[in-house]
């Protein structure tokens, strides 16, 4: 007791005991008030699904508790949201990591060209979505547009791009994979660029052949950066908005209305509070199960690291 | 300024000068232009103040939320004499039409009471005024004491009285007795065929008369012409592609959007000459549309008409009037052609958008908002746009009767007024009013996609449309 009582740290001056019974309190407050302003917004939208709400119909308003979600059981359209959505986030990230992976295997080695021709593949990234898409949506124009003349050279002289059902989701994952790619091929370098390199230099003595050298080392030591990249990507590509609505506002017909571009339409444009709060809800509970399987799967693989079973 | 300058328009604006006259005298006085401009504007205003206290909100800003827009080009020009005349400050926020109605939905929704008036069109106010987000503008308009007596109501064109008033009944006519008054007619635009006169004459074509001449002629046009296609017409996903030539087109064949029986709505595109017409628009779009038509709005139907792209448009009388002035390719080629798809109909049927000025409910200086709404929909300031800005197309027949302004378009757009004439008899609202509109119609340009795509049979596509109308419309209560 003596020995602790000397080891005490020495109260300060002017601290009260009432605040220093307030100290754990205030301390964990900022902590607080971050999850306040997390959840209230999420409640909020949980509250306003549960509603028959259309702003111009105030009459209609009433509580229908999860009527908005089992109307969209029975709705094909609904069905055809949830399948454009996950087909638009699947292709976008398979190809985003393909060519980012390659990408980033290229520029492994560290050398002034490589580290330029990085930098300038970043550009797209830095280029707004929205924006992105507008010159898509002019470089593809088939009058005047500059990649409608370069596939017409191929003989494609009536190819229409996001105009038509065909080819609509092809032009979107197109531009999407343009902006997006370098995101990937970045993490994937940067995962590259700091593995340890005696396995390689082992391999390399070893005369093991390149593929192997992949497969078995590369590929597995760079999985977590994969993961992570992988997880960032879907998060964002199943709630995208800007390619989308500024190449074809969901159209042809509905062939590219993912969640965020239907919900929008239905807050902005109809004023349906409660479905476009549903539409959102269903969106939020699908990334974060998606979130849930890449995070439980990454502290897995974490685990083996660490030579956990 | 001198008094003998002053003196001379002042004359004017009380009719005691012909134009002639103030021409001939500001010649020998030395004016150019730009001060005639400017006193004139000032005599104006000196008499609008002569009979109303404009002054009663002195010292008051309002702040407007507008569309980037010739009209709004219009006022922003002539601002000046609105802040002369009533001592009021204005300022305002400009948006391209992309966002412009998001961003008033998003201002509105939220109760925001950052802007007092806004710009809108007449489908929005169906939105807006159930939901309890602007002012019915009848009492303004009665009151003596808000409303300059020279203000004239009576001298806006009435269909465009009516198409700015509804009573909020589902299905109910516009304009009725108990109607309220949800916006102000600012300018408006009429659908009819606008074509390149110069490229037609070239080819020894003239403008189609009926809907199988419109079909031919574009796809005659486009075969010969070695380049350009035929029609231009809107297509992208949005209620905008319903409303131009199309509902035009539709109205005069004598279709409807909704049969209303005992106030209940019901869907009515997918009757028998409904779907003929709809299969021949579809054909016109696929024979000789453009090739991207479903991403078409109001700016690519005109730039491609303005460019020499399209040989012609069927759309916004006022959109085939931009293109052809300012810097575009083809200005000073085009034709303006009133148009008559049916040819069993006796005259032109053309759906209008009125861009009008609404009052936020929101706002917290209504009087000062009214006294800037009614002069900007005021005589003095049509004829100040119509004259020397692009504030096409006059909303009150005074202006549209003003033979400085007639001489003006006949000048350098002709057959402009000739079609403006023969169509406006006609020039209306002919979508159903109902808070449904944003989306229904929607759907309907959603469909008209799948069905130009080949994606689904116009005969299917329109049943299924019917059937999922109205479904949409039971569930809101409405059906």
């Amino acid at each position: 007791m003596s020995t602790l009582a000397e080891t005490a740290p020495p109260r300060r001056k002017g601290s009260s005991p009432a605040f220093r019974r307030a100290l754990p309190y205030l301390l964990s407050m900022p902590a607080l008030l971050v999850c306040v302003a997390v959840l209230v917004p999420f409640v909020t939208a949980v509250y306003y699904s549960m509603l028959r709400y259309r702003l111009n119909l105030p009459s209609m308003k009433g509580f229908i508790w999860f009527g908005n979600y089992i109307g969209f059981l029975g709705d094909s359209e609904f069905w055809n949201t949830v399948y454009v959505s996950l087909a638009y986030t699947v292709l976008t990230v398979v190809v985003e990591l393909l060519l980012g992976l390659g990408i980033a295997l290229l520029l492994r080695k560290q050398s002034r060209i490589n580290n330029f021709i990085s930098i300038m593949l970043l550009l797209p990234l830095m280029t707004a979505p929205a924006i992105a898409a507008l010159m898509w949506k002019l470089m593809t124009n088939p009058n005047f547009g500059v990649l409608s003349y370069l596939v017409s050279l191929v003989g494609l002289s009536d190819f229409r791009w996001a105009s038509s059902p065909t080819t609509a989701l092809f032009t979107v994952v197109l531009v999407d994979t343009w902006v997006y790619t370098p995101f990937i091929m970045i993490l994937l370098l940067a995962g590259l660029r700091s593995l340890p390199p005696q396995p390689f230099e082992a391999a390399a003595l070893d005369g093991v052949p390149t593929s192997f050298v992949f497969f078995r080392i590369t590929l597995p030591m760079l999985t977590p950066y994969i993961i992570t990249a992988v997880l960032f990507r879907l998060l964002d590509s199943i709630q995208q908005f800007d390619i989308i609505y500024a190449m074809t506002q969901g159209g042809p017909g509905n062939r590219l209305m993912v969640f965020q571009v239907e919900s929008y339409l239905q807050f902005f444009q109809y004023t349906n509070v409660g479905k476009s709060a549903a539409m959102l809800m269903i969106l939020w509970a699908i990334t974060y199960f998606l979130s849930n399987v890449f995070i439980k799967n990454w502290l897995k693989l974490r685990e083996r690291a660490r030579g956990h079973a | 300024m001198h008094d003998k300058e002053k003196d001379l328009f002042e004359a004017f604006t009380k009719k005691r000068l012909s134009r002639r006259e103030l021409m001939d005298r500001t010649a020998k006085l030395g004016i150019g232009a730009a001060a005639a401009h400017s006193l004139l504007g000032l005599a104006s205003t000196n008499a609008m103040a002569a009979d109303f206290d404009w002054k009663a909100n002195k010292g008051k800003t309002i702040r407007l939320l507008l569309n980037k827009h010739p009209y709004a080009d219009a006022m922003i020009a002539d601002i000046e004499s609105f802040k002369t005349l009533t001592g009021m400050n204005v300022t305002y926020d400009v948006f391209p039409e992309d966002v412009y109605f998001d961003k008033v939905v998003a201002a509105l929704s939220s109760k925001s009471d950052q802007y007092d008036a806004f710009m809108t069109g007449a489908y929005q106010t169906w939105t807006y005024g159930p939901a309890g987000w602007i002012e019915d503008l009848k009492p303004y308009i009665e009151s003596a004491d808000k409303t300059n007596p020279n203000y004239r109501w009576d001298d806006v064109l009435p269909g465009l009285r009516a198409s700015t008033a509804w009573n909020g009944v589902p299905g109910a006519a516009l304009g009725s007795a108990d109607a309220k008054q949800w916006c102000i007619p600012w300018g408006y635009e009429m659908n009819s065929l606008t074509y390149n006169k110069k490229m037609f004459d070239k080819l020894g074509m003239k403008p189609p008369n009926n809907m199988a001449e419109l079909m031919d002629g574009a796809a005659k046009f486009q075969k010969d012409a070695g380049g350009p296609y035929g029609v231009g017409v809107r297509g992208s996903r949005s209620w905008a592609t319903i409303h131009p030539g199309f509902l035009s087109a539709y109205t005069n064949f004598g279709q409807k959007d909704f049969t209303v029986t005992d106030g209940k709505l019901k869907a009515a595109m997918n009757t028998k000459e409904s779907k003929a017409f709809h299969a021949d628009w579809v054909k016109m779009i696929q024979d000789s549309g453009p090739k991207n038509w479903s991403t078409y709005t109001w700016y690519q139907v005109g730039t491609d008409l303005g460019a020499g792209a399209s040989g012609m448009i069927y759309d916004a009388d006022i959109l085939g009037y931009f293109m052809n002035g300012g810097d575009n390719k083809e200005a000073g080629s085009l034709g303006f052609h009133a148009f008559a798809p049916n040819p069993a109909a006796k005259a032109p049927t053309p759906n209008v958008w009125i861009w009008s000025l609404a009052m936020s409910s929101f706002g917290k200086q209504k009087d000062a908002t009214w006294a800037f709404m009614q002069w900007a929909s005021s005589v003095e300031h049509g004829m100040f746009g119509a004259r020397k800005m692009d504030f096409v197309n006059p909303v009150r027949a005074s202006v549209a009767a003003d033979g400085e302004w007639r001489t003006k378009i006949n000048k350098s757009y002709p057959g402009y007024i000739d079609q403006l004439d023969a169509s406006a008899p006609g020039a209306k609202i002919y979508f159903t009013a109902q808070p449904l509109f944003s989306d229904l119609t929607t759907e309907w340009a959603s469909t008209l996609q799948q069905m130009v795509s080949k994606e689904i049979p116009v005969d299917e596509g329109l049943d299924k449309l019917a059937a999922s109308t109205d479904q949409q419309l039971k569930d809101a209560g409405l059906g």
